[in-house]
């Protein structure tokens, strides 16, 4: 009875110290990729070619996704706000909605599922068949060659996106409420206009989705260089990094919501 | 052991994995310019003491010094000069990068490291290629290229910047014969051609007898046997004719440690 309880204990803390352990390694990985410059470093081309496969590629999700989103958004705050008689601020909604929430959140998810997952996949295998080996006994080193500029690809492709989103979105919302409800389009767009704040809500917005771009990033790179090279490893880890970044993504969504809000 | 200058020179090295100790103080020197075939038994360390030369993982104690530098406490740009001037070294998957084709994968190196305008690079990786018998096979993508001339070309990628040193993987393992001799042909020709100091290592007795100056022999963590081929196969003690000759049970038993079989079987279930 004590030896099993004994056990169960053991057992909690080594998971206990296994998780600190790989924050541990994921900082050393950070700090090692984060800067550009060092042996055999990645250049902007390369920058520009990550962009395009981690950015460009996600893009056909994320705008059909926003689009869905915001016609959604549209048909459920209309149903709302009528029985306030209010569907004039529909508009006001669906933007602010979207760009204080959903566009940073969901995006961040899609993109971890998208882009994330890929990102892992692809680190994972080059593990797997000694590429990023190889590489450094070229004398190139792999967090600058190979890491640096994933990681800023996301960083710079997650606002973006989900900036893009959140366009999208209201456009949706407003095919909507005008074009299938009709809500007068003045009201849908001036009151828009009039209530959101740059700042607030855009600049809020943007920064949120930075701090998501990093955390999904960094998740999914970390996960496949430290994955087990093994195609049993590499599944692993991609599932890792969606259910993790998923997680980190709406806690941390929490925790700038109120630090901007200044609630809690 | 007629070793003069060795080019590595390994010093009371001890390196572990978790509580397995894989080698315990051990000594070794690989001769400069020589080819020598590193040879043990699966499991032995053998990729592992390839992985210490060049710095990728770390002993718990000792030196290991090539060509003058002691590579575990070289620091990380002086280790990443130390490889890009020096070092070779020839995975035993290739590690092609796959999403470059053959020439690219070729050029990675110079392109990185040299400011070489794109003329010159062509023709030196043209070069590169023509050695190993693949210049026509520049435009593939390394998922084109079977077993064996995916290792050329890795191995044309790995002359690239003209080491002085180059480590070999298991280089013959999965080939057909007609590869393994194309493969065998090169590591002796670039060795005689270039002055290559050239680490082998190989489970394959017979070819690495037939390329190697001189054979080191690995087990439990410590060199056994060091020595031209027939310096070992006359005189070397019983564990190593075990080895060379591929006999089945010897001091290196055919059975892992087990219980007495009769008991064994007869104590049943439970
Ligand atoms: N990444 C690793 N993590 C833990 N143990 C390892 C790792 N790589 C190799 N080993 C262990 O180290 C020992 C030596 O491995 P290796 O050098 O690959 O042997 P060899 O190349 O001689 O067959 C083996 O017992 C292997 O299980
Ligand atoms: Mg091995």
């Amino acid at each position: 009875m004590l030896a099993k309880l004994l056990n169960k204990l053991q057992a909690v803390g080594r998971s206990g110290t296994e998780a600190i352990e790989a924050i541990g390694r994921a900082t050393l990985l950070l700090k090692n990729s984060l800067f550009w410059g060092g042996p055999g470093s990645a250049g902007f081309y390369d920058l520009l070619t990550q962009i395009y496969s981690v950015g460009v590629r996600s893009l056909i999700i994320i705008i059909v996704a926003g689009f869905f989103v915001g016609m959604v958004l549209g048909l459920q705050g209309y149903n709302i706000l009528i029985d306030f008689g209010s569907e004039a601020a529909l508009g006001t909604m669906v933007s602010l909605t979207l760009l204080r929430e959903l566009g940073p959140v969901v995006t961040a998810l899609l993109f971890a599922g998208r882009a994330g997952s890929a990102l892992t996949a692809e680190i994972g295998l080059m593990k797997a068949t000694e590429q990023l080996s190889a590489m450094e006994m070229m004398g190139v080193d792999p967090f600058k060659r190979v890491i640096t500029p994933r990681l800023w690809a996301g960083i710079i492709s997650m606002p973006i996106l989900a900036l893009l989103f959140s366009a999208v979105g209201i456009w949706g919302g407003a095919f909507v409420a005008v074009d299938m409800l009709g809500i007068d389009d003045g009201a849908y767009w001036g009151n828009m206009q009039s209530s959101v704040e740059f700042y607030e809500d855009v600049v809020k917005g943007i920064i949120k989705s930075v701090a998501f771009g990093v955390v999904v990033t960094w998740i999914a790179v970390y996960q496949g260089y430290d994955s087990v090279p093994t195609s049993e490893g590499i599944g692993k880890a991609t599932t890792q990094t969606v259910v993790i970044s998923s997680l980190a993504v709406l806690g941390l969504d929490f925790v700038l919501t109120a630090v901007m809000l200044g609630g809690v | 052991m007629a070793v003069s200058q060795p080019y590595v020179s390994v010093r009371g090295m001890s390196f572990s994995r978790g509580d397995r100790l894989i080698y315990n103080n051990m000594d070794v020197d690989f001769p400069r310019g020589k080819v020598t075939a590193i040879m043990g038994p699966s499991g032995t360390g053998k990729t592992t003491l390839l992985r210490l030369i060049g710095g990728q993982l770390l002993p718990d104690s000792g030196t290991i010094m090539v060509d003058g530098h002691n590579v575990p406490t070289l620091p990380r740009k002086e280790l990443f000069d130390l490889r890009r001037k020096k070092m070779g070294m020839l995975f035993q998957t290739g590690a092609l990068f796959t999403d470059l084709n053959v020439f690219d994968n070729v050029a990675f190196p110079l392109r990185i490291h040299t400011d070489l305008p794109e003329s010159m690079i062509r023709d030196l990786v043209l070069m590169k290629l023509e050695a190993v018998g693949l210049r026509g096979a520049r435009h593939l993508s390394p998922a084109e290229l079977s077993g064996g001339m995916a290792r050329r070309v890795a191995l044309a990628r790995s002359i690239a910047m003209d080491p002085e040193i180059i480590m070999y993987d298991e280089p013959f393992t999965g080939l057909d014969p007609i590869s393994m001799g194309m493969i065998v042909k090169l590591i002796r020709g670039l060795n005689e051609a270039l002055g290559l100091t050239s680490l082998l290592v190989s489970h394959d007795v017979e070819e690495s007898c037939a390329i190697a100056d001189y054979l080191c022999l690995l087990s439990d963590g410590r060199v056994i046997g060091f020595g031209t081929p027939e310096e070992l196969m006359n005189e070397g003690n019983a564990e190593v004719r075990q080895f060379l000759r591929g006999e089945p049970d010897g001091p290196v038993p055919f059975h892992y440690p087990a219980d007495d079989y009769r008991r064994d079987i007869l104590a049943g279930v439970n």
